[in-house]
């Protein structure tokens, strides 16, 4: 392997993944930038055309709050978000986005996204916080703003950003490196603040499928974690790790429920015909007061269900025949089609490979009902989780200790994180994600304003970062005559098998689907040790070409994930969050010691992980 | 459901500077075999079936197979995406056929001017909590602050 090239971009801001928040970041940078002169740079490992989790596109918007029409407001969206999570959320964020998001809606329908309308002109919605779109051009559409406000010049794809780069002697975020995925090539960026706005974690986990089916999975595959790897790497606190999300979806496909349960009205029941619900409903009464709420938190929603699972009721079907034939009923074969293709765009915008299960199975919606399934676990912020960075709150809304200076601003000064990457502030999914990065982007133009001092950037660190990049190149190439085959070498394994390995740790240690979501300390302790092991191995990990390298460097953010996800499931001691994860040996909800949140902090110059817990402040009564 | 390619289909984008599958993929799958002159699938089993390559492909040479460790054989599914719109064809493993349109875009590509009617910035709103363009397109006269707040 030849000497890469390195190429050296000095900007102002530098966002780091181009999805959806990423996106939003984009654009408010681009125009508050403009008073200033500022440069604004993003930087994607894919094409931000079709990046990121919402790159298929996607049949609703989840987080719209309908302020116009007084549907609902900021306080509303908090009180069902806190429930959801049993208890525990940042409030300050979950109200910020939830004021901010409608503006960003308008302004996608102005773009020319589809949004499906009442007669009366209001947006048709799918649930209380859900409306329903055309979405397959959702991403496309939101890009194209985004490279417009920046400038196309200024958006870099096919880059792997692998580490953030920070002053040494003040230790603000002064830029981050990466390598070209497509030429032998390393980029260095140099900024004044930079936003990470990549993506939540799949993979961490084994799947249901490990064959050819291993890639289709609920979230995105593309989404390994970079998020959280680049700022635990960079010694920022995170919160939450601890959580994760488990959905129902329909079985092997991973198609949405949210429409079947919300617009249509269906009801799931078990293989004899009763509403697990019902048959499970004292299972809601072993963790109050959340047990109470209504509507049902996810995780006591998947709680029910396992217990149905377990007591030999399954499979569970989605009665999709019952509720299209109570919606059909009596109309007119019109009316009838304007239904049937309704719930086809559901999964035809966001999930095919559902609509083609469908069609492999021969199951007609109208007549056959549909399976589901748990899924594996995820690591995320945006969805019914709070995994991510503690940041900084509003200077408005946010108790003193939720405040440093700057909107979403991680404890890394001029670090700042929007969408998967941000903790405590869920429920944001595509639109709210997008807000936050508008709002931590303006809150990093601010930090600019404040501090317009170009950071260091260490070079003697980045040598040393250049040097790790391409390890896996030079563990093939020093290696590859120890053995006549390229698969199995008795000094390197590939990154595909390395990904394999850390599946099953997580998924037999660490509260996987084998283990039926269930851990305690002992199998913790022992999980970790396995994971130690593999982060020693992992030195010997081999990359054949550039995809090979990619796939190595993405296995390392699952690894940081994993780690993080391990250690703070360890130091809860308490189930907070039945249907997600069990802590076999704390199984109750534990409100009077532990409705806090844990945060940790890696400190890479001793590679030792501190815990410790935040108190939780409401401010929505 | 992995992408495969039609090798009568595919030119290998030679009139592009790259092959259109190859910008799109969002996980890095789709390469040209350069010996080939064709493009490939290089890691199925890390394919989420998105169809953006499906989707973009000037040759309609991609199609999907579903995943042979979940999916019975027999069926497809097949876009064709215009401008305005995408069109589905839906074929059953038992030969029924279900086609579907659904609208994408209700502006011409390329038209989005992305502060078009908002002020210039002014600077010395950076701290305030409204994001650019709000007072426009926030759709309420004020925007909200928490009422009652406990710290």
């Amino acid at each position: 392997m030849n000497a890469p090239e390195v190429e050296v971009v000095e900007t102002d801001l530098l966002i780091l993944g181009g999805g959806m928040a990423g996106c939003g970041a984009a654009y408010e940078a681009g125009y508050w930038g403009r008073a200033r002169g500022l440069r604004t740079t993003i930087v994607e490992k894919a094409a931000v055309e079709r990046s990121g989790a919402v790159a298929m596109g996607l049949s609703a918007i989840n987080c719209y709050m309908g302020m116009r029409w007084g549907e609902n407001q900021p306080e509303d969206f908090v009180r069902y978000v806190r429930q959801d999570l049993m208890g525990l959320c940042r409030e300050d964020l979950v109200y910020d986005i939830a004021r901010h998001v409608d503006a960003s809606v308008h302004q996608f329908e102005e773009w020319g996204l589809p949004i499906f309308k009442n007669e009366d002109g209001r947006y048709k919605r799918e649930g209380r916080w859900q409306i329903m779109i055309h979405g397959e051009s959702y991403k496309p559409i939101v890009a194209e703003a985004a490279k417009g406000a920046i400038g196309p010049e200024n958006v870099y794809e096919r880059i792997f950003v692998s580490h953030v780069l920070k002053d040494p002697g003040t230790g603000r975020a002064s830029g981050a490196i990466g390598f070209s995925v497509r030429e032998n090539k390393i980029f260095v960026f140099k900024a004044r603040a930079v936003i990470s706005s990549a993506g939540g974690a799949t993979g961490v986990f084994r799947p249901h499928a490990v064959g050819e089916g291993l890639g289709r999975i609920w979230y995105a595959p593309w989404n390994t974690g970079s998020a959280y790897s680049l700022m635990i790497k960079a010694g920022a606190t995170m919160t939450q790790m601890e959580h994760r999300l488990v959905v129902t979806r329909f079985k092997d496909g991973y198609g949405p429920v949210g429409m079947w349960f919300l617009l249509f009205k269906g009801k799931v029941k078990n293989a004899y015909g009763e509403l697990y619900e019902e048959t499970q409903a004292a299972a809601l009464d072993e963790f109050p007061p959340y047990g109470a709420a209504r509507p049902i938190p996810t995780p006591l929603r998947n709680h029910q269900m396992l217990r149905d699972q377990a007591q030999g009721r399954g499979p569970h079907y989605m009665r999709t025949d019952e509720a299209l034939q109570a919606r059909t009923a009596g109309l007119d074969p019109k009316a009838i089609r304007e239904i049937e293709s309704d719930a086809w765009e559901d999964f035809l915008d966001m999930t095919m490979s559902q609509a083609l299960l469908w069609a492999s199975n021969n199951i007609d919606p109208a007549v056959d009902p549909s399976e589901l399934v748990l899924t594996e676990p995820y690591l995320m912020g945006s969805h019914s989780s709070a995994t991510g960075a503690w940041v900084s709150g509003p200077e408005d809304l946010s108790p003193p200790d939720y405040f440093w200076g700057y909107n979403r601003m991680t404890t890394v000064p001029g670090l700042f994180a929007a969408g998967d990457g941000v903790g405590g502030s869920a429920h944001k999914f595509s639109s709210g994600s997008y807000a936050e990065g508008r709002l931590a982007a303006k809150g990093a133009i601010a930090y600019i304003t404040d501090n317009p001092d170009r950071p260091r950037v260490d070079d003697e660190q980045v040598q040393g970062i250049v040097q790790e990049l391409f390890q896996p190149y030079r563990v093939f190439e020093e290696n590859q005559g120890a053995s006549t085959s390229a698969a199995v070498n008795p000094n390197y394994f590939d990154p595909k098998q390395g990904l394999l390995r850390l599946q099953k740790v997580m998924d037999e240690y660490v509260a996987g689907l084998s283990a039926k979501y269930i851990t305690n300390e002992p199998t913790l302790q022992r999980g970790l040790q396995l994971l130690g092991l593999f982060k020693e191995d992992m030195g010997q990990v081999a990359a054949r070409d550039r995809h090979e390298l990619l796939r190595c460097w993405e296995l390392w953010d699952r690894i940081w994930c994993a780690e993080a996800h391990a250690r703070h499931i360890l130091f809860r001691k308490e189930t907070r969050w039945p249907g997600y994860y069990y802590r076999g040996d704390y199984p109750k909800l534990d409100d009077e010691n532990w409705k806090v949140f844990v945060n940790s902090r890696y400190d890479a110059q001793t590679g030792e992980w501190a815990l410790a817990t935040e108190p939780h402040h409401s401010i929505v009564p | 459901m992995p992408t495969y390619v039609n090798p009568d289909k595919c030119d290998g984008c030679k009139a592009l500077d790259k092959p259109a599958c190859a910008y799109i993929c969002p996980n890095d799958l789709m390469v040209l075999d350069t010996a080939l002159g064709k493009a490939f699938n290089q890691e199925p089993d890390q394919c989420w079936e998105c169809y953006s390559c499906v989707k973009t492909c000037p040759q309609s040479a991609i199609a999907m197979r579903g995943y042979s460790d979940v999916m019975p054989l027999g069926a497809s599914l097949t876009p064709l995406r215009g401008t305005e719109s995408i069109m589905w064809t839906v074929q059953y493993r038992d030969k029924r056929v279900k086609r579907f349109k659904f609208p994408i875009r209700t502006t011409p590509w390329g038209t989005i001017d992305p502060f078009a009617g908002m002020p210039d910035p002014d600077i010395s709103r950076i701290k305030d909590p409204h994001l650019a363009g709000e007072d426009v397109w926030l759709g309420v006269d004020r925007l909200p602050v928490a009422e009652g707040m406990v710290s």
